[in-house]
């Protein structure tokens, strides 16, 4: 018993206090910000550099859908773009996570988007299945470290369940390899109505490095609404978790 | 006589594809079976690629004691062929050969498990789909199964599990793996953009991004013939150490969680926190992802990440050290670890188990002492060995590392601190030797990895092979669980925390 005590003031206090506004490392890859004056010469260079193609070769703007946070760009071009380290960058339509050149506006959730029945349902209890459908297990170590005694993601009512039947929704990591298709269908199947589909990662939202590969399918992702899309690579705890807290409308 | 094997000291390697001796088939046999009968000899790669009409068996054998890598090769008719299997005889081989035939359909005669290994895309038979995997069957009416998976209660990563149980007791356990198939290796031998690779290799496992970075970053190093400065090297190892202790920590919380200890768990996980915070502090993703490029680096250490890591490893290594004494000196949870989950030292040696599987089985596997690269080989090091097999040596193990790897970073710090500050960048685009083939082995917090490629007359990669170390320890897992509860299954399987997408690639 005395140990036990030791080992618990060690272990101190280890709860985020504030989920909204916790500080991370200013290394962090979060939302970029690119220079309104980047030339076409510019763009052309890191356009042709990225290895996902997340950067428009016209306009320039970054795709943090398709963007897979390496920062290789940055690097080569340091005076005209930046990735800050603002994790707050899940978006409730998909075209919401184009970050134009010039824009250094926060990025936050559109609620015109957000279905009706989401907050008035789930806005005090949100229960989740994951499936990881080709992922690297990056995402799904941060979604299980979203619910730890850092996060604790459980004290907002948020968790995630053994079984789609006691489900609100389902959490997609992953491209969705084409070997995990059925299973992620039946999933969604077996989840009761109205429910909830969520993205974690860039690998699901967009198939990321796999986006070409012929060993992923995508047409679950492209036949479905999708609720709430979260970048990352893997997806930040704290970006997943304000992203839901948006959608709900939690404060 | 001809020589029957090429010797080559040094990891990673590079070789010219025509000094590879080609064996018929038959001498090939003999040679690897003559080999593996050896127990400090392990096979690191052995797969088929197409040639010039032909099919090339490749295959190299890494022998632990007199640190030597041995390669040698053989050629088969393209297309289906039926050769004889070694599998009986060399069961460590067993799982190559199924990989050989479900890619290239050459047919292994007397193979006793002739089963899929991951279905991939290009799979040579599309007659075998995921829906009907010829599972193993026992009639009884005693016996009933239990199947699991692919999606499982946990937030993890998909593989079924079929159970062959006479009540609570598992007689048979089948793992059936692919669901996280995505074509890897096709993609790093088709593509031509050296970054667009390099940030694929951070994404084949995310939970070993620095241990793939660093396999990768070796191979192709080792094709261009360059090296980055000592500095960065030092800097990789300091990476791969920082990945093995958040990685250990974050599984004996698994473990604590699995028995219902949940101090144990929480105290571990906010650990683990703070070291994957460090590598973020450093290099701005907690799993370290970018940290390592061929060549040199985009995140050089700086005195104050130094400063931060060292004051970061003494308090954790202080808590660690006093929440792992208490968890492996607790009843309740010592009756559920010890003697749990047995894996004998004959049946690691014969899975031909790698990492923590074969070390806890006390065979002396870790390639960083093996077959050191880099940093490594300047450092004494002495790989942690435990005996006994089971849960509890596993779990044990992992505490040994821990403190190993931190007391190896503070010696590489001090080492840093003394180097000259010259700075080396990434090089994306190197020439690569052409008609070559090269290998790289890391010691990986789960056992050595394996990176291969070949190249053409242009240098250009147009073969890429890796390899997870759980290829190899997914059957020591099927093997721990026989005569178990089935409820013990959980803490045998975190035990081990094999990956999947590093199996299914």
């Amino acid at each position: 018993m005395y140990r036990e005590i030791k080992i618990l003031r060690q272990h101190g206090i280890q709860y985020v206090r504030d989920l909204r506004n916790q500080p991370v490392s200013d290394l962090f890859r979060g939302r970029p910000v690119i220079s309104g004056d980047i030339t076409a010469a510019e763009i052309e260079k890191v356009s042709s550099l990225c290895p996902v193609g997340a950067i428009d070769k016209d306009s320039g703007s970054i795709d943090l859908g398709l963007c897979v946070f390496c920062r290789e760009c940055e690097f080569c071009l340091k005076e005209k773009i930046r990735f800050t380290n603002d994790y707050r960058i899940a978006a409730s339509r998909r075209e919401d996570l184009v970050i134009r050149p010039g824009i250094e506006a926060p990025l936050r959730l559109n609620v015109e988007v957000i279905r009706k029945e989401i907050r008035r349902i789930y806005r005090h209890s949100l229960k989740l299945r994951q499936v990881s459908a080709g992922g690297d297990n990056s995402c799904e170590m941060e979604l299980n470290a979203s619910g730890n005694v850092n996060f604790d993601l459980g004290r907002h009512g948020i968790e995630f369940t053994a079984s789609p039947r006691h489900a609100d929704g389902i959490v997609i990591t992953g491209p969705v390899s084409a070997n995990m298709a059925a299973a992620l269908r039946l999933t969604y199947e077996a989840v009761p109505d109205p429910k909830v589909i969520i993205l974690v990662g860039t690998d699901a939202i967009s198939g990321g490095m796999y986006a070409g590969s012929p060993a992923v399918d995508r047409s679950f992702i492209e036949e479905h609404h999708i609720d709430l899309y979260v970048p990352g690579n893997p997806a930040h705890p704290l970006t997943f978790i304000n992203g839901i807290l948006d959608l709900l409308g939690k404060k | 006589m001809n020589e029957l094997f090429r010797e080559i000291s040094s990891n990673p390697f590079t070789v010219s594809l025509d000094i590879i001796p080609v064996l018929d088939y038959e001498q090939f046999c003999d040679q690897a079976a003559r080999m593996l009968k050896d127990e400090s000899d392990h096979c690191v790669a052995y797969y088929a690629v197409e040639m010039q009409g032909s099919l090339k068996l490749i295959c190299c054998i890494a022998n632990d004691r007199d640190h030597i890598l041995r390669v040698f090769s053989s050629m088969l008719p393209s297309g289906k062929s039926t050769v004889r299997s070694l599998s009986k005889e060399v069961p460590q081989l067993h799982i190559y050969e199924r990989e050989i035939y479900e890619n290239h359909s050459v047919v292994f005669e007397g193979h006793p498990w002739p089963k899929p290994v991951r279905y991939p895309h290009n799979r040579a038979s599309k007659a075998s789909v995921m829906d009907n995997y010829p599972f193993y069957r026992i009639e009884g009416e005693e016996l009933h199964e239990v199947g699991v998976g692919p999606v499982h209660a946990g937030v993890i990563e998909p593989g079924h599990f079929r159970f062959i149980c006479n009540g609570e007791k598992v007689l048979h356990l089948e793992i059936q793996l692919g669901y996280q198939h995505r074509g890897v290796e096709r993609l790093l031998a088709e593509t031509r953009s050296g970054i667009w690779r390099c940030v694929l290799c951070d994404n084949i496992v995310g939970d070993t991004s620095v241990g793939y970075a660093l396999s990768y970053a070796r191979l192709i190093e080792s094709l261009a013939g360059i090296q980055p400065s000592r500095a960065v090297q030092i800097e990789r190892c300091i990476g791969l150490e920082l990945e093995r202790i958040a990685v250990h920590i974050g599984d004996t919380a698994a473990l604590c969680g699995d028995v219902a200890y949940q101090l144990g768990q929480v105290v571990c996980e906010a650990l683990r926190t703070e070291i994957i915070n460090t590598t973020q502090f450093w290099c701005g993703n907690r799993f370290g992802k970018g940290l390592v490029r061929p060549g040199g680096t985009n995140y050089k250490m700086t005195a104050v990440v130094a400063d931060r890591i060292l004051s970061v490893l003494k308090d954790v290594g202080l808590r660690f050290a006093s929440v792992s004494e208490r968890i492996y000196s607790l009843q309740s949870v010592l009756a559920r670890f010890e003697d749990i989950g047995q894996v004998t030292r004959q049946q690691a040696l014969s899975t031909g188990a790698v990492g923590m599987a074969a070390r806890t089985c006390g065979i002396r596997r870790d390639i960083r002492w093996s077959h050191p690269d880099q940093y490594y080989r300047d450092y004494p090091f002495e790989p942690v060995v435990l005996e006994n097999g089971d849960v509890l040596a596993r779990g044990q193990l992992r505490v040994k590392e821990v403190s190993e790897s931190i007391n190896l970073i503070s010696g590489l710090i001090s080492d840093w601190r003394n180097q000259p500050d010259e700075h080396s960048v990434p090089d994306y685009n190197c020439n690569l030797s052409p008609d070559s083939f090269a290998l790289s082995l890391t010691e990986g917090w789960r056992g050595e990895i394996c990176h291969s490629a070949i190249t053409d007359g242009s240098g250009n990669i147009v073969h890429y092979k890796v390899k997870d170390p759980s290829f190899h320890n997914w059957m020591a897992l099927a093997l721990a669980v026989r005569n178990q509860e089935i409820s013990d299954f959980p803490v045998c399987n975190k035990s081990f925390n094999l990956s999947y997408c590093g199996n299914d690639l």
